[in-house]
């Protein structure tokens, strides 16, 4: 192997950034300090060679998964199997979509298995695994522009909760969607499940045919992107607010269907500058600067 | 940094960074989004990019250097200012992302001792150095089709529009509070924004830079009306020209006639003007305001004037017609019949056309942000909001934004107002209210702070900051940033 993986800690001391290839992961542990040490060394062991014991199965893990059985030997490309299973009866997909929950949540299990730890993430740009123990929350924070300062929302999650995973999903990531959200956050009991629901809820919310929806074959982009020649969202033109409110209702009634079967908790579905939440209302709240903000003082 | 490329596929390349051994495009990048086809080679885009990145949307608490020397009143600035900007935010970590799992937030929040403030209430004025009509007083503005605000006065060598405001923001229907937000974040943000008035021209607004009014960049400014224009050149037209016409939407001056021409001696020339005779050698509305000469809609001078009068008028007689910035002019001699025809210009006056122009200053858009410091916002720094506005009016407390110094306007409340090109990058934000988040900083003495009810127990040295925050260099300059 003429490559490592990139393994470090953040500038703050706290955080461990791992990368190799495509998977870039933000790492957190909090509790005693020996514990948070050790787990660190687990993630960056687990870590590496992980991205090769995935592209061994590459040709598999990109083809369309059976809703029963499959080939896949390895522990992460059968959980990413097992997470896109329950979709697979109805509609194409492929392990793939939860390749980053799947990457997320055997880092965190990993780190889990060798010490206990209050409260830690894996963060794999934007699908989290989570650990909550105790009387530990994480506030969560949902951006409306990326391009804009502030998070728009906060969404708190109790140790209590049944929520260990949270995936966002749309046109404006690095992977490709079928659908016209700019963002489909899912809340599941699972960092896989999540990355797979929110997959499949952003590719529903959409206007099938509308004009000022340029899409474009996924292979003319990436050759090889396991979607074929299938159409994948470039652009979205205006839409009036009825269009909006349209699109976005098709991809909350796919999201209450998986939240009536237990596949998620709660989703958080955008779409230009509109927002519609499913099942995590009460989690969310606008965001509040000046209860967070403020104090002001200064040095003299 | 180019790496060595495995295999190719016509124009396609193959990637061997990681195992993923992506076919990657020309001008695409790899799945990783870290390694680019570039004209056919493989090179890896994304160090440089990933941080600037994180400073452009990390905004954690951004210090910068400042100066200036302490009058005794007012708590002297510290080596290092601390702004407000990133003060209440949760943002992405490493790389944007929508969610984002807030734990650094804690972290932030105690390295803020500023705020940032949502404004429901705030707008930016737009200053428009042009003589061009944009359109009539009172006219709606609009972006992306809504009404965003309206035009207001004209002032001296430009018009003013006012935008935003609170009726714009949460008044009218969701789309347009969201383009009114939308437009205000970025005037404000120093980027470019295209506005269209009703009845007048589209005009494309970006701070610190020249208006592009249907799709024509403004240069310079005008020296003055067309009657200033004649009072400041008589002397350098005088034994040059018979008569000097300066065309110009407000006030048409005319040398012969005008007051300036009378001193010198200029003899009537039996010119005659269209438009309304305000005093001698001044016209008001000589033709309909524009995009053309001076500020009107006209692209030939010679339609504002009537026949010229026999008993004064000669053949032979010089002209030079010029616009209030020096961008048009001509050169007429009168024929025969009395009628000015065009001619090539002389010299001296080519070169009094170019003083002229050299005397208008560059044309620029301005943006001035204008906000109210609520109650809320006042509570986050003491427990009695009042003293905090008595504070501000007795001087004893000094209110930035971003650092940059504001005018805070007499009246209740703290409503303030400040040069947005003075502020640090991408100082602004918003929340889907629709409302802008500004920062705002209070600086005073710690005694001052503790008297008027601050929460002293949030109180950190700035010293304790510094290993956790940003600093970013950014000298004291009480001028324009760009």
């Amino acid at each position: 192997m003429n490559r490592r993986p990139q393994i470090a800690l953040l500038a703050d001391g706290k955080r461990l950034h791992l990368q190799d290839g495509p998977i870039d992961l933000i790492v957190e542990a909090n509790g005693i300090e020996a514990n948070v040490r050790a787990a660190y060394e687990a993630a960056a062991r687990r870590f590496t060679g992980l991205l090769d014991e995935l592209c061994a199965e590459l040709t598999d893990l990109r083809s369309a998964a059976d809703p029963v059985r499959t080939p896949l030997r390895g522990v992460v490309a059968r959980r990413m199997h097992a997470a896109v299973a329950p979709f697979a009866a109805d509609c194409f997909i492929t392990p793939m979509a939860a390749v980053a929950g799947s990457v997320a949540e055997e880092i965190l299990d990993t780190m889990l298995a060798v010490a206990p730890l209050d409260r830690a993430y894996v963060n794999n740009g934007g699908d989290i695994a989570l650990h909550l123990a105790g009387r530990e929350q994480f506030t969560v924070g949902l951006m409306d522009r990326p391009d804009a300062q502030g998070a728009m929302r906060t969404m708190t999650v109790e140790a209590d909760d049944p929520i260990r995973g949270v995936a966002t999903s749309g046109r404006h990531g690095r992977s490709f969607s079928l659908g016209i959200a700019d963002a489909v956050t899912v809340l599941a009991k699972t960092a896989s499940q999540a990355d797979a629901a929110a997959t499949v809820i952003a590719n529903a919310v959409d206007l099938p045919g509308h004009p000022a929806v340029f899409r474009v074959p996924a292979c003319e982009l990436q050759p090889d992107s396991d979607l074929g020649d299938r159409l994948v969202t470039r652009e979205v033109g205006t839409l009036t607010e009825h269009e909006i409110e349209e699109a976005l209702e098709a991809g909350s009634c796919r999201a209450r269907q998986l939240l009536a079967s237990g596949l998620i908790e709660g989703a958080a579905l955008r779409l230009l500058g509109e927002a519609v939440m499913v099942g995590a209302r009460e989690i969310v709240t606008p965001h509040a600067v000046y209860k967070n903000a403020v104090r002001n003082l200064l040095q003299v | 940094m180019a790496m060595e490329v495995t295999a190719t596929s016509g124009d396609k390349i193959r990637c061997d960074a990681c195992p993923v051994m992506c076919y990657i495009k020309p001008g695409a990048a790899g799945a990783c989004d870290r390694y680019a086809n570039h004209d056919g080679q493989l090179v890896r885009v994304d160090p440089h990019i990933v941080l600037e990145r994180t400073v452009e949307h990390g905004g954690r608490v951004v210090p910068f250097q400042a100066g200036g020397d302490w009058d005794g009143k007012i708590v002297r600035q510290p080596d290092v200012f601390v702004t407000a900007i990133g003060a209440g935010t949760t943002y992405p970590d490493y790389k944007p992302a929508p969610f984002i799992v807030s734990s650094e937030v804690d972290g932030v929040d105690m390295v803020t001792v500023v705020t940032e403030g949502i404004f429901s209430y705030c707008g930016v004025k737009v200053k428009i150095d042009t003589d061009r009509h944009l359109g009539p007083e009172t006219a709606t503005v609009r972006a992306q089709g809504e009404a965003v605000g309206h035009v207001t006065t004209g002032e001296y060598g430009s018009q003013m529009l006012s935008l935003g405001g609170v009726h714009h923001l949460t008044g009218g229907s969701k789309k347009e509070g969201r383009v009114t937000c939308d437009t205000l974040m970025d005037l404000s943000n120093c980027k470019p924004v295209e506005l269209t008035i009703d009845g007048g021209a589209t005009v494309i607004v970006q701070a610190g830079y020249p208006p592009v009014v249907n799709g024509v960049a403004e240069e310079r400014m005008r020296v003055g009306c067309g009657s200033a224009t004649i009072g400041m050149f008589a002397k350098q037209w005088h034994g040059k020209v018979d008569e000097v016409v300066v065309v110009d939407d407000h006030i048409t001056g005319v040398l012969s006639e005008h007051q300036a021409g009378k001193l010198l001696d200029i003899p009537d020339t039996g010119i005659k003007m269209k438009g309304r005779r305000s005093t001698p050698g001044r016209y008001f509305q000589v033709a309909e305001p524009g995009t053309g000469w001076g500020g009107t809609n006209i692209s030939d001078p010679l339609s504002v004037l009537g026949p010229f009068n026999a008993r004064e008028a000669r053949p032979g007689l010089t002209m030079l017609m010029v616009s209030t910035t020096g961008e048009h002019s001509g050169y007429y001699v009168l024929d025969e019949a009395l009628r000015p025809i065009e001619a090539e210009m002389p010299p001296e006056l080519r070169f009094s056309v170019e003083r002229i122009q050299e005397n208008c200053e560059p044309a620029l858009c301005t943006v001035l942000f204008m906000g109210g410091a609520g109650g809320s916002l006042r509570a986050g720094v003491t427990d009695n909001p009042v003293r905090l506005t008595r504070s501000v009016k007795d001087a004893l407390t000094r209110v930035t934004s971003g650092g940059a110094p504001v005018y805070v306007w007499p009246g209740g409340g703290i409503t303030f107002m400040v040069d947005v090109t003075l502020m640090p990058a991408g100082a602004f934000g918003y929340v889907p209210t629709p409302a802008l988040v500004a920062p705002i900083e209070f600086t005073m003495k710690l005694s001052d702070y503790a008297a008027l009810g601050g929460h002293m127990d949030y109180v950190r040295p700035l010293s304790s900051l510094r290993d956790s925050a940003e600093l970013r260099p950014m000298p004291y300059i009480p001028g324009r940033r760009a």
